[in-house]
């Protein structure tokens, strides 16, 4: 068998099925970061002083540091306190906590452009924290929500990338694989780049449009 | 339980500080250049042109939905076939001015937008030239509307250009890398860089901030 052997139709279908480990790791992330981002969320805007802290330090961290250095973190952190590397485990808790930090606050800025009004007005009608968050601020302020956590999305799947880095075999590892056995980067980078794409653009087109419904149906 | 280790990585600092010094010039230049790329485009796509328009927001589209990862592979291994051979360096620099510049141009034509018809009206009226218009008129308000995201959209790109160790470029991320090769203290390695990172993160804001207060005190109405 020859060292390099050429890219072909095989190579083309070995990199466009490695998306599905992409879109794996990103709808875990997705899914955890919902969870966590409701929790820091709330956390953010509740009226006590410490948890208040908590969240916003917990956000200014991973808004602050670079993702590819988080990854890095959990990655060597789970070895050190006993745990086997293990790629899939550092990714989707590195990928979790970051999306929780980054949609706790897109998610504090939506409950907070809530009229405080509701609240004032739930609060009177004797609704306590758990039923006024539940049936009165959060459906309205997931309304808001919904356009920049699209537009999150596509962030996390482009983000998810980076795994490739600590040895993650999703859409990027896979091209490197590939373009080490076939040597043709441009065809190689070119197809992980398109499939990216494909993923991603039809999402960015979606917040978009969510975003101009959205600002027309508000303005009056 | 794990011993923490930081004496290794405190005699190799000096390492990691000429390593954030790295990331901190390669930032700054990928901005300039990449505002520079920003603005042009900007003009181009206010400018009605139709094939032109289309170009740029193909080239905005393409770049916003691909990772800066995967673009700059492209760069460092796609483009040598094309006769373009890069340095580590040379490909990070330009990876990150695509990059920005993608980025860059819908801050900057939300800027340009955001100025009254009446305005350019009035230069116009006055007998100013194209360029006057453009350069006094349009430009120096609309980077003052568009300033605060243009800095955040600085740090971000700070924070992303860690990717450039991917293909060994010098940076404080790649700093890293060599320390922890040679130390095998890697958890520490990384928390310190971590921290400097969000060090510099936060003194870029801070200095971004004083910056504001002092070039845009002129008054936005009378």
């Amino acid at each position: 068998m020859p060292l390099i052997r050429p890219f072909g139709i095989n190579e083309f279908w070995i990199i466009v099925f490695a998306a599905q480990w992409t879109i794996a790791l990103s709808a875990i992330a997705f899914a955890g970061g919902g969870i966590g981002g409701l929790l820091i969320a709330l956390l953010r805007v509740s009226d006590a002083k410490w948890p208040r802290l908590v969240a916003t330090g917990f956000i200014r961290v991973f808004q602050g540091t670079p993702l590819l250095m988080q990854l890095f973190l959990v990655f060597f952190g789970m070895n050190i306190m006993g745990f086997a590397i293990n790629p899939w485990l550092a990714a989707t808790v590195a990928f979790t906590l970051h999306a929780s930090a980054f949609l706790g606050e897109i998610w504090r800025g939506c409950i907070e452009a809530v009229p405080p009004g509701q609240r004032e007005a739930a609060t009177a009608l004797g609704l306590r924290y758990y039923n006024r968050m539940r049936y009165i601020i959060l459906p309205q302020a997931s309304k808001i929500a919904v356009a920049p956590t699209v537009g999150f999305l596509v962030q996390l799947i482009k983000g998810t990338s980076l795994a490739a880095i600590i040895g993650f075999t999703e859409l990027t590892r896979q091209g490197q694989i590939i373009n080490n056995a076939t040597f043709s980067p441009f065809l190689v980078f070119g197809t992980v780049a398109a499939v990216y794409f494909v993923l991603c653009w039809p999402l960015s087109v979606l917040a978009r449009r969510m975003e101009i419904r959205f600002s027309r149906a508000t303005t009056r | 339980m794990y011993n923490f280790n930081f004496e290794p990585v405190f005699a190799g600092f000096d390492q990691l500080l000429l390593g954030a010094w790295l990331t901190i010039q390669l930032s700054v230049a990928a901005m300039i250049l990449g505002l520079i790329v920003s603005i042009a485009c900007a003009a181009g796509k206010t400018s009605g042109v139709a094939p032109l328009r289309f170009l740029i927001d193909a080239y905005i589209e393409v770049i916003r939905n691909t990772p800066f990862l995967v673009q700059i592979f492209f760069i460092f291994f796609g483009l040598p076939s094309l006769g373009l051979r890069l340095t580590p360096n040379g490909a990070a620099l330009l990876a990150l001015v695509v990059n920005f510049g993608a980025y860059g141009t819908e801050i900057i034509r939300a800027g340009i937008e955001s100025i009254q018809k009446g305005q350019v009206e009035a230069g116009t009226a006055l007998g100013l030239s194209k360029l006057q218009i453009f350069r006094y008129i349009i430009m120096k308000p609309a980077l003052r509307t568009v300033y605060p995201a243009l800095t955040s959209q600085f740090i971000y790109l700070m924070l992303t250009s860690s990717v450039v160790s991917a293909i060994s470029a010098d940076d404080l991320a790649a700093a890293g890398n060599n320390l922890q090769s040679q130390t095998f203290a890697s958890f520490e390695v990384y928390i310190v860089i971590t921290i400097m990172y969000l060090v510099m993160s936060v003194g870029f804001s801070m200095i971004f901030s004083a910056i504001e207060k002092a070039a845009f005190k002129y008054p936005l109405s009378r």
